[in-house]
């Protein structure tokens, strides 16, 4: 479903990305580690299509389209979500109509006729259940004076609004209480099916309890240098970076 | 009109303005042409203005007005229904008066009726107590030119006058049409009274149905206010290419009185200018003054406000935002005067603007005078773009770049139209910025 080939970027003249390979199949979960600063979220924005990150070398394909061709917009419509590790607060801009926009934008693209009034309102209602997302922060302002948690709950609840074939949660477990963790975690694995992929930036091993991973990938200055499965994202929690970092200093060194 | 004696309108207005006097009906009493003489004699005086005009400093008027060969027009003939229903706004239950050039047209208006409304044209109105107590009262024309050529050569317009404690049960919408078959100055004249305990929501359109010919309109509104009355008034400018404006409004509030002025400017009429000038000659009143600008292409929008603090205890709020495309050009102006009686004063004043075209373009400039020491006053400018963030979250959820931009000139609207008491006039504002946005 992506692939991710040799994927170089940079932002304002500083190299971020500097190779990075990954190949997602279709129904598998990932999960991306790995300290702070190392790249995580500049992944994320490239793949989404953040504007101030330069793609200097490699190739992305989704579904056999080049993706890096793509406006943000379109990648949206295509099927990638990213779940935000900082959302963004839009005053004045209805949670609803928001939604409402997004949803009816993307069906268009697929030729599919805009929701009616009621029908909008029935998804609504059954997806905030999916993630106990409060009806009165629904007509409020998108993300406007939301706690941490709620923004993050903001996220999935669009996410399964909007019903994308890929989805990259960018730490959406931090901020969470330990019940909403639960919830949100829940939410996603009853979103989960054999079309469906995910990419989950994490720095937790708690999430991955909840979220099983197929494959556990360590990301460090901009490179993927391990690969695993969930018992890597253990021994990460036990052992922290640095034997890690040590292993690719004399990979390196060689 | 024109004969071959007459100057060019311009002409006149810079030579010979009492060739144009000639040109006007008179009114119906002697005083009245005594007003109209003194103002005439006035506008000679202080001539129209220019770039060294302090109130005009950012607005070349003489360019707007010598752009076409205007004539002044005082007459009106009769518009289709289509015309007018071209302004109506859907779902709105209201009283609905048509004006003309500024001329009342009563076969097509529904007026409102009963005990204590007094509603009809201004010049069948020169003798009501109403009209002689208030009319040219209001001391903040004398310094504008421009309504003092109104005051001197205007026709005809509307005179509405709520008796007290008459509240009216639903808004009245004013369609102001303009219309000519030749390039024309047009001077509509309104007065509007609000006695004790009066209450009452007027909502103002306007449309020039014709495209090849220009109506340039320089009206004059005073509206006043009484004790404890309540007016909500909603100008909207919806524009046309073929159209100009100077529009002239002069409030004054008495005690305990409630006054909320809205004043929408949206594309595409080339040159807009609105005064608007509030005298608080009561206490304790309370003063909204909101205003919204959406202007695109070479369109030039001048807003100049006078909040006039004359007695203590009082509370403004003035909020105007606009949203400047291409290569619009805006102008504000807000003004607070707080004398030295008037302890206790609240006023507040702000001004918001998005600069989404190439070459827009805001002057805005506060001017505060303050001579009272009890008082709490502020004032406020932005400038800007749309937040990069805010506009990738939308697009990175599938929503286009169009699309993403009109939710954010209505987020931005949003404090504006929210106001809007009216929920019809409310979402057919709504509506309109959408539909802006998406062109
Ligand atoms: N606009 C920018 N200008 C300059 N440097 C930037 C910019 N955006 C990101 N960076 C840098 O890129 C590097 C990678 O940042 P990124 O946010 O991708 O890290 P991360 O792995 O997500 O970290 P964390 O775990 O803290 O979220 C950091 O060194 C960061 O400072
Ligand atoms: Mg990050």
């Amino acid at each position: 479903m992506l692939t991710i080939k040799n994927l170089h970027a940079e932002v304002e003249g500083k190299k971020i990305l500097k190779g990075i390979n990954l190949e997602i199949n279709k129904g598998e979960m990932h999960a991306i580690m790995g300290p702070n600063g190392s790249g995580k979220s500049s992944l994320a924005s490239v793949l989404a299509g953040r504007d101030n990150y330069t793609v200097t070398e490699g190739e992305v394909w989704f579904n056999g389209k080049n993706l890096l061709d793509m406006a943000p917009e379109e990648r949206a419509r295509e099927g990638v979500f990213l779940a935000f590790q900082y959302p963004v607060e839009i005053p004045g801009v209805s949670n609803l109509n928001f939604l409402k926009t997004a949803l009816n934008e993307i069906r268009a693209y697929k030729g599919l006729p805009a929701l009616e009034a009621r029908e909008f309102l029935k998804l609504t209602k059954e997806k905030q259940q999916l993630v106990d997302f409060h009806s009165n922060l629904m007509n409020r302002s998108l993300n406007e004076g939301f706690s941490g948690g709620e923004k993050k709950r903001n996220e999935i609840f669009q996410l399964a609004m909007l019903d994308p074939q890929l989805a990259i949660l960018d730490e959406t477990d931090s901020g969470l209480d330990i019940d909403a963790l639960r919830i949100v975690s829940n939410g996603v694995n009853k979103l989960r099916d054999a079309e469906k992929s995910f990419v989950v930036i994490t720095h937790y091993q708690r999430l991955l309890e909840y979220i099983i991973p197929d494959f556990v990938h360590v990301l460090y200055n901009g490179r993927i240098i391990k690969t695993g499965t969930k018992e890597l994202a253990l021994e990460l929690e036990e052992r922290g970076y640095d034997w890690l970092k040590e292993e690719l200093h004399l990979k390196e060194s060689v | 009109m024109t004969s071959d004696m007459i100057l060019p309108f311009y002409q006149a207005l810079t030579e010979d303005v009492n060739a144009l006097s000639a040109q006007v009906p008179a009114l119906a009493t002697d005083t009245l042409q005594d007003i109209r003489r003194k103002a005439l004699e006035r506008f000679s005086a202080i001539g129209l203005p220019t770039l060294k005009t302090e109130a005009w400093r950012y607005t070349n008027i003489q360019r707007y007005l010598k752009e076409f060969p205007y004539e002044l027009l005082s007459t009106a003939s009769p518009v289709s229904e289509a015309v007018i229903n071209s302004t109506a706004i859907p779902e709105l239950d209201c009283y609905r008066i048509v004006l003309v050039n500024g001329h009342l047209q009563a076969d097509q208006s529904t007026l409102p009726q009963g005990k204590g409304i007094t509603v009809g044209a201004m010049s069948a109105h020169t003798t009501a107590p109403g009209f002689v107590t208030y009319f040219n009262e209001q001391h903040h024309l004398a310094a504008e030119s421009l309504a003092q050529l109104n005051t001197a050569l205007f026709a005809d317009g509307l005179y509405l006058e709520l008796a007290a404690n008459t509240v009216l049960d639903k808004p009245i919408h004013v369609v102001n049409v303009y219309s000519c078959t030749a390039h024309a100055f047009i001077q509509p004249r309104h007065l509007w009274i609000l006695n004790r305990n009066a209450a009452a929501t007027i909502i103002e359109t306007s449309v020039h149905p014709e495209t090849a010919t220009i109506a340039f309109a320089n009206s004059v509104l005073e509206t006043v206010v009484l004790e404890n009355a309540e007016l909500w008034h909603y100008n909207v400018q919806q524009g046309a290419e073929s159209f100009r404006e100077v529009h002239t409004t002069a409030a004054q509030q008495h005690k305990d009185s409630r006054y909320h002025h809205f004043n929408f400017t949206l594309p595409n009429t080339p040159f807009t200018r609105n005064n608007l000038s509030v005298a608080l000659n009561g206490s304790h009143t309370e003063t909204n003054l909101n205003g919204l600008y959406i202007a695109s292409k070479h369109q030039h929008v001048d807003n100049h406000t006078f909040m006039d603090h004359i007695m203590p205890d009082c509370n403004s709020n003035e909020l105007y935002k606009g949203v400047l495309l291409d290569n619009a050009n805006g102008v504000f102006t807000g003004k607070i005067l707080v004398h030295q009686e008037a302890q206790k004063t609240n006023a507040f004043q702000q001004n918001n603007n998005l600069l989404l075209g190439a070459k827009a373009d805001i002057n805005s400039q506060p001017q505060l005078e303050i001579y009272a020491d009890d008082v709490k006053c502020s004032h406020g400018f932005t400038a800007g773009q749309f937040s990069e963030e805010s506009m990738f979250y939308l697009r990175s959820r599938g929503i286009g770049e169009d699309a993403a931009k009109a939710l954010m000139v209505n987020a931005f609207s949003h404090d504006i139209t929210d106001a809007v008491k009216v929920p019809a006039l409310q979402h057919f504002l709504q509506t309109q910025i959408a539909e802006i946005m998406n062109n």
